[in-house]
C-alpha cells in the first residue's frame, strides 16, 4: 500500500501537524515504506500466536481507590498561557 | 409505507469511586474549577497513569449482573482526537479487548411482557473535562475536574424498536447500576448519560437504514422525546425523496428539536492503538469469585421474590423494585406494619408515591419514613382507624406532626367500634329522616348511601364503616 499526497495531508491534519508542501512527496514515500514493512509482517502466519499489546511480560498493577492528590491549581496555572476564575482559557471552540 | 425504528444506546455511567481512574485526584462533584485536576489529569509530560482497582471491580460487578463474560485479559487503548477538554490529545479507553463482553438484560414492556436486549460490551474509559463557552470575552473556559473520572461505557445491540423500549432499557440499566452501587445515576449532574443511535427502515427490510447519533439526553423524558422527533425527521426526509446523513445530532430541550452537531468527515477517525503506558489488565477467577459474592439481590430476582413472598401482582412488584431505595423502604414498612404486605404495597405505590411526586421528592427524602408508614398501616389493620381517616393521618405525618399513634391520639381520630354507640347514632339518623326511610323501604335502595353518609358525618368519619353498614341495614329492614 502506498500513500499519496492527499493521504499525507489528511493524516497531518488529524495529528495537527504542519507539513511544508515541499516535504509532502518525501513524507509520502517514507510512510509508504513503513506500511510496506507492516504488510510484510501481515503476511507472516501468526496462527496460534497470542496478540501482543505490550512488549513487557507483566500485567497491570492496580491502585487502591484513595485520594492522594491535593489541590495544586495555583502551581499548574502559573505555567498556563491564560486563566480566569480558575479556568484554563483556550481559543473559542464551538461544536 | 410502514416504517420500523431501530435504536441502540450507548450509556456512560460514571463509576462511584473516590479517586480518578488513572490518578489519585478526587472525583467529588461541584468543586471549584480545576482544584481536582492533577498532573496526570492535565496530561503533563512525564506522568504515568495507574489503574484504579475499584473501577475494575465495579466494571466486573456490572458484567456479572448482566450475565456477560469478563475478559481474562483486556487492553487499554488511546482514542486520538483534539479537543481542549482532553489535554493529552487522546482519551484512554478500551477498543478491541473490553473488560466486559456480551451480556443481556430483560426489559419490561407496557403490555406486561418482557423483551431481551443484548449488551454488546462494556468498557472502562476516562471522562473528559468541561468546556464553558460563555462569558470569557471570545475565549472558551476549561474545567478539568471531571477529566479522568472513571466511566463505564455500556453499548447495547440495536435491539430496541421504539422510544418506549429505549427508555425501558435505559431505566433498567439505571436501576442496575444503582442496585450495584457503582454509579449514583444522577442524570442532571451527568453521572449517567445516554446517547441514542436511531435509524428507520421499511418494515420487513433486513438491512439497517443510515443512523444518526443523538446526544445531550439528560433525562428519560428527553430521551423519549428526542428519539420520537428523530424518527419523524428521518421518515420525512426519506418520504420526500432525500437521504439520511450519518451524523451526530444534539437535542435542544428548550426548542424540542434535534440539530446537527458536526459533519466533519474525519470525525470518526480516532486512530486507536494500545496505550504503551498501561499494561494489559488480567482478571482471574479468584477476583471474579470475590466480586460474585458481593453482588446484591438484583431487580429481577427481587421482583420475583416480592411476587412470591408478599403475594403482590406483577405491576406492584415491578413498581416497588424500580429502585433499591424504594424496595428497602417497602420491606422496612412491611415489617413495621406487623406484616401487612398487600396493604403496604397499596400505600407505597398510592398515597406515598403521589405525595412524593407532588412535592418532587425522592424516596430517600420522604418526610414519612418507612417505620412511620408501617405504624400507620398497623393502625388500619387493627381497625384503630379506617382507611379514609388514615389518609388524614398520613397528611399530618407528611407535615411533620408526629407519628401515626401520636396524631390519632392528639386529633381524637380513633375509630368508633362500640356498636352501642353506633347504634344510637343510627337510631337518631333514622328518626330524623322519615322521608328517606320511606323511600328506602319502597325499594329505592340507592338511598342507603345517604344514611351511611349521615352516620359518618355525625361521627366525623370515625365510625367503623363495616359496622355502620351492618347496623343500618338491620335497622332499616326492621
Amino acid at each position: 500500500m502506498s500513500l499519496d499526497r492527499a493521504d499525507v495531508e489528511k493524516i497531518a491534519h488529524l495529528a495537527r501537524l504542519e507539513v511544508e508542501p515541499d516535504d509532502m512527496a518525501a513524507i509520502a514515500a517514507e510512510l509508504s515504506n513503513i506500511l510496506e514493512l507492516v504488510e510484510q509482517m501481515n503476511a507472516v502466519d501468526t496462527e496460534g500466536v497470542a496478540p501482543m499489546a505490550h512488549p513487557l511480560h507483566m500485567v497491570q498493577r492496580l491502585r487502591a481507590d484513595e485520594v492522594t492528590e491535593t489541590n495544586r491549581r495555583e502551581a499548574f496555572q502559573a505555567i498556563a498561557p491564560q486563566t480566569e476564575a480558575g479556568l484554563y482559557l483556550v481559543p473559542k471552540v464551538i461544536e | 409505507m410502514q416504517w420500523e425504528t431501530v435504536i441502540g444506546l450507548e450509556i456512560h455511567a460514571q463509576l462511584a469511586t473516590k479517586s480518578k481512574i488513572f490518578s489519585g485526584a478526587s472525583t467529588a462533584y461541584g468543586a471549584e474549577p480545576n482544584t481536582q485536576a492533577c498532573a496526570v489529569d492535565l496530561g503533563l509530560p512525564g506522568v504515568l497513569p495507574v489503574l484504579n482497582g475499584e473501577a475494575v471491580r465495579m466494571a466486573v460487578k456490572f458484567g456479572l449482573a448482566i450475565g456477560a463474560e469478563i475478559a481474562p485479559r483486556s487492553v487499554f487503548a488511546r482514542k486520538n482526537y483534539f479537543y481542549p477538554d482532553l489535554p493529552k490529545g487522546y482519551q484512554i479507553s478500551q477498543y478491541e479487548l473490553p473488560v466486559v463482553g456480551r451480556g443481556h438484560v430483560d426489559i419490561d414492556l407496557e403490555d406486561g411482557s418482557t423483551k431481551e436486549i443484548g449488551v454488546t460490551r462494556a468498557h472502562l474509559e476516562e471522562d473528559a473535562g468541561k468546556s464553558l463557552h460563555e462569558d470569557f470575552h471570545g475565549m472558551t473556559g476549561i474545567d478539568l475536574n471531571r477529566a479522568g473520572t472513571p466511566l463505564l461505557e455500556i453499548v447495547s445491540e440495536p435491539d430496541m424498536r421504539s422510544a418506549a423500549e429505549a427508555v425501558a432499557y435505559a431505566r433498567k440499566i439505571h436501576a442496575l447500576v444503582r442496585y450495584l452501587e457503582i454509579c449514583d445515576g444522577n442524570m442532571q449532574e451527568g453521572s449517567f448519560r445516554c446517547d441514542a443511535n436511531v435509524s428507520v427502515r421499511p418494515r420487513g427490510q433486513e438491512a439497517f437504514g443510515t443512523r444518526a447519533e443523538l446526544k445531550n439526553l439528560n433525562s428519560f423524558r428527553f430521551l423519549e422525546r428526542a428519539i420520537n422527533l428523530e424518527v419523524e425527521r428521518q421518515i420525512d426526509i426519506i418520504e420526500s425523496g432525500g437521504e439520511v446523513v450519518q451524523e451526530t445530532r444534539l437535542y435542544d430541550a428548550d426548542r424540542n428539536e434535534t440539530r446537527s452537531m458536526r459533519t466533519k468527515e474525519e470525525a470518526n477517525d480516532y486512530r486507536y492503538f494500545p496505550d504503551p503506558d498501561l499494561l494489559p489488565l488480567e482478571i482471574g477467577h479468584a477476583f471474579i469469585g470475590e466480586v460474585m459474592k458481593e453482588l446484591p439481590e438484583l431487580p429481577d430476582a427481587k421482583r420475583l421474590r416480592f411476587e412470591k413472598d408478599y403475594a403482590l401482582n406483577h405491576r406492584d412488584a415491578l413498581a416497588l423494585t424500580a429502585s433499591r431505595e424504594l424496595a428497602d423502604y417497602y420491606e422496612a414498612a412491611v415489617t413495621a406494619s406487623g406484616d401487612e404486605p398487600r396493604l403496604t404495597a397499596n400505600w407505597v405505590t398510592g398515597e406515598l408515591a403521589a405525595a412524593l411526586n407532588r412535592d418532587a421528592l425522592d424516596i430517600s427524602a420522604s418526610p414519612v419514613c418507612a417505620d412511620m408508614l408501617g405504624g400507620l398501616i398497623k393502625r388500619i389493620a387493627d381497625q384503630t382507624i379506617s382507611g379514609k381517616i388514615a389518609k388524614q393521618v398520613f397528611e399530618a405525618m407528611w407535615r411533620g406532626e408526629g407519628d401515626a399513634d401520636a396524631i390519632i391520639e392528639a386529633k381524637g381520630l380513633k375509630q368508633i367500634t362500640d356498636s352501642g354507640a353506633i347504634e344510637k347514632i343510627v337510631e337518631e339518623i333514622v328518626a330524623a329522616n322519615p322521608a328517606q326511610v320511606e323511600q328506602y323501604r319502597s325499594g329505592k335502595e340507592k338511598i342507603f348511601g345517604f344514611f351511611v353518609g349521615q352516620v359518618m358525618k355525625a361521627t366525623k368519619g370515625k365510625a367503623n364503616p363495616q359496622q355502620v353498614n351492618e347496623l343500618l341495614k338491620k335497622r332499616l329492614s326492621s
